[in-house]
């Protein structure tokens, strides 16, 4: 490994991390009463959340001074690129549990209780995808692909594209692009994340499609809200650095945080397309 | 520049922050470290207590000390606690104490996330040991948590849910920040074949702990939604199935096992060389064994499932694919025991435990591959064989190898020689009251006595009060364990910067206690 010129920043005491281990005491007990109805519940959840977002502006703006300060070599910039990398193949391992979930309940689960040994059970259930089970008789419709989920599609797929212009234009340092890039993607992230809250909507009132659908509501609830709480967390941190570079942040050789941030949305990107193929296409 | 470099690193060897601080807010690998390695030990002894309690009610057939309710929350936590909170946290205080020093960096690469990785395990243990105290008490279902079970209990179970949650986070941290510092942080000239073996094996279980953790993040909010939100991943009648959560659980399960003993290979791989005074046989064999038992481990989680109805297919699938797993293990014993052929050997305290892994964790390896073998399983499953053979791998293989590894750091660590009396005592202690308490349990399982049960039939009356004896007495032989460290940490011989003849690797090179700061200038690695 080659050493660059000046030390590998190593930061003083801080005390960022144990204001987010309070929080997330805060967080977990009070998660742990609100889903059993207790009444401190929501409370401890509240006051959690709320250091953790104090932690957040505090750690994420010390990190920010850090760097435009220029206290980060190459080599921690190197550090950054490793890091966010490998949280991103743990986010991948994360979607993977679910997409596993759907793939065997379809592939395996069904197909056995629809099969000889639960024909007593359940003589006339038949398996076939989209299926609540054999328990759930209540009738429900799925989401099919070629309304909001396309339009989604093409959105998030084009915020693709406005990143990388805006990529583009940070590395030719023209900061009008740039601005216009960025603020575009994250709108688009917005308007996605909206149109899913309208497409839920849908699914409630018209379709009577629930978490509590079986097994297709479990998992089409489930990876859709996951995937549109990571294009959440995206879009604000697309914001996070828009109000940077409107700051003034970032130059054509050093912006590991836009960068960053970029690889994240075309990881939520791709998982959308994931979904958009097993999740309402293939039904 | 060099030398002025050097000057400046000097003068502020032992600088550093005091009072509370420089614990709570601590960004140094050090100090963190040892918050490590202390948490892990304080939650060895709660999970030590809980244990104790087992072999307390298991002493005499019949309910004596515990209801059948608080044995099976007792069993239940026992697992937990020891896994996320012993064993687990014991490696990445290793990790923390020794990567940075092995690769000639200044500090992990992440300093605050380091802190932060640490400072959530406290939460997550409390939260985790107050579910005993709430309405329905403690998760109840076996460490494995497995639905339905699971969804059927109180509100104790939504809070070891969130305490995995908070420690799986917290892992998947710590191992980020290993993978960063090895790849990123070596000295210059310090190429990957030539890193440790520790460092090696400590790569593989980052990425293995990257990789696993967040299936087991999966798996148990599928069981939270199940539990409060209504849907039906478990349950068949809303076309799902109890046996998925098993898949998915044993997808992180399994890799979690080699999790907990691949960085026990490492150390052991340290010690052995180092009381041998020879290099270690067969390095790079070691680290593509290593590899390949990683590699392996993702693929065979369904022997933990062979009674759960499967294809015969897959039953032979997953068999094979274990056994397969006894080759590269059987290189590294083989590397070992070759380590030590024609060494001038010494038997410090590190070299007994590394023995006594040796021997030991082998037996472990064995009984594991017997556990592989279909029929045998099927009549084993659940049984006191499968407790015996997990316990060889993770107390006399994981546990051996973290107090081996602390007796052969702890020169470096605080600057003055163990009792070296009193540490072989350790080891003898431990290994006699060790196997005292387990091998018997290979013959209660094989006559039949099931696991997780409070009350047994009268046959297996003797077997169990000896393993019970024999329980106590590695327990207590602990606190003498504690007793050595306080004293070492007290005071002691002065430790010269490399205490052991045979020691080759680069924190060796630095003085004992090790500086505060260290290798703020990277050495050149030849």
């Amino acid at each position: 490994m080659s050493q660059e010129v000046g030390h590998y920043y190593v930061p003083p005491p801080s005390i960022w991390p144990i204001t987010g281990s309070i929080a997330l005491l805060f967080m977990g007990f009070g998660a742990a009463f609100s889903v059993n109805k207790l009444p401190l519940g929501y409370g401890l959840l509240a006051i959690g959340f709320a250091i953790l977002i104090y932690m957040m502006f505090g750690w994420f703006g010390t990190v920010a001074r850090e760097s435009e300060s220029g206290k980060y070599n190459k080599q921690v910039d190197g550090s950054f690129r490793w890091g966010m990398s490998w949280f991103i193949f743990s986010e991948v391992m994360f979607f993977g549990a679910f997409f596993g979930a759907l793939f065997y309940m379809r592939i395996f689960t069904l197909p056995d209780l629809a099969g000889l040994d639960s024909k007593i059970l359940w003589p006339d259930f038949t398996g076939e995808w989209p299926s609540a089970g054999p328990g759930i008789t209540e009738k429900f419709m799925a989401m099919g692909p070629w309304g909001l989920p396309a339009i989604n599609t093409l959105i998030l797929l084009t915020s693709g594209v406005t990143v990388t212009w805006a990529h583009w234009a940070l590395k030719l340092n023209k900061r009008g692009q740039l601005k216009l890039g960025l603020f575009l993607t994250f709108a688009l992230g917005f308007i996605f994340v909206g149109l899913q809250a309208y497409e839920y909507g849908h699914a409630y009132d018209d379709l009577n499609l629930k978490m509590t659908t079986g097994a297709y509501g479990a998992t089409f609830y489930m990876l859709t809200g996951f995937h549109g709480f990571h294009v959440t967390l995206g879009s604000i941190m697309l914001l996070v650095i828009w109000f940077r570079v409107l700051a003034g942040h970032f130059t054509p050789e050093n912006h590991f945080g836009f960068e960053g941030v970029a690889w994240y949305w075309h990881f939520v990107d791709v998982v959308w397309l994931g979904l958009f193929i097993f999740v309402y296409w293939l039904i | 520049m060099a030398a002025v470099d050097h000057d400046i690193a000097h003068a502020h060897d032992d600088h550093h922050p005091t009072g509370l601080m420089r614990w709570i807010g601590a960004t140094n690998h050090k100090d963190i470290g040892t918050m490590y390695l202390w948490f892990s030990f304080i939650m060895f002894l709660t999970g030590g207590v809980m244990a104790l309690t087992i072999r307390a009610e298991l002493f005499q057939p019949g309910i004596q000390i515990v209801n059948p309710e608080l044995f099976n929350q007792l069993t239940t936590m026992h697992g937990l606690v020891m896994v996320f909170g012993a064993i687990m946290p014991a490696f990445v205080g290793f990790a923390n104490w020794q990567i940075p020093m092995m690769i000639g960096a200044p500090d992990m690469a992440f300093a605050r996330m380091n802190n932060w990785s640490f400072w959530l395990l406290v939460p997550a243990a409390l939260l985790l040991i107050s579910s005993f105290f709430v309405p329905g008490g403690a998760p109840a279902g076996g460490w494995t948590i497995y639905p339905p079970l699971s969804v059927q209990m109180g509100m104790g179970m939504d809070m070891a849910i969130f305490a995995l949650h908070i420690m799986g986070a917290a892992s998947i941290m710590g191992s980020i920040n290993i993978i960063t510092t090895v790849l990123n942080m070596r000295a210059p000239g310090m190429t990957l074949m030539k890193m440790p073996l520790f460092v090696w094996t400590w790569l593989i279980t980052a990425y293995l702990l990257v990789l696993a953790m967040p299936v087991l993040a999966g798996a148990i909010t599928m069981l939270l939604t199940d539990r409060n939100f209504g849907t039906n991943f478990f349950n068949a009648a809303g076309g799902g199935d109890p046996v998925m959560f098993q898949h998915i659980f044993w997808f992180f399960g399994h890799p979690e096992v080699y999790i907990m003993i691949l960085p026990a290979f490492g150390i052991v791989s340290e010690i052995i060389p180092t009381f041998a005074r020879k290099p270690l046989f067969g390095y790079s064999s070691m680290v593509y064994a290593t590899a390949s038992i990683a590699i392996l481990s993702c693929i065979v989680w369904a022997h933990h499932m062979f009674t759960a109805g499967m294809p015969a297919a897959g039953q032979l699938f997953f068999m094979y694919a274990t056994m397969l797993i006894a080759v590269p293990t059987g290189v590294k014993v083989f590397n070992w025991t070759a380590t030590m052929w024609r060494g001038s050997m010494t038997f410090e305290t590190p070299m007994l435990f590394a023995i006594g892994f040796i021997f030991l964790f082998t037996i472990g390896g064995f009984s594991g591959v017997i556990c592989a073998i279909v029929p045998i399983d099927i009549q084993v499953q659940d049984t006191y064989y499968v407790i015996a053979h997990f316990h060889y791998v993770l107390v006399s293989g994981a546990l051996f190898a973290l107090f081996g590894g602390t007796y052969y750091w702890l020169p470096k660590w605080t600057g003055h020689m163990y009792d070296e009396t009193l540490g072989k005592w350790h080891f003898w202690l431990s290994m006699f009251f060790f196997n005292l308490a387990f091998f018997v349990q290979h013959f209660l399982g094989l006559a039949g006595m099931p696991r997780r049960v409070p009350d047994y039939a009268l046959q297996f009356a003797d077997f169990n009060m000896i393993s019970s004896i024999g329980a106590f007495g590695f327990g207590l032989t602990q606190l003498l364990f504690l007793y050595v460290v306080l004293k070492c940490i007290r005071g002691g011989e002065k430790a010269p910067a490399s205490p052991w003849e045979g020691a080759k690797t680069l924190e060796w090179t630095l003085p004992s206690p090790a500086p505060y700061h260290s290798f703020e200038t990277p050495p050149v690695v030849k």
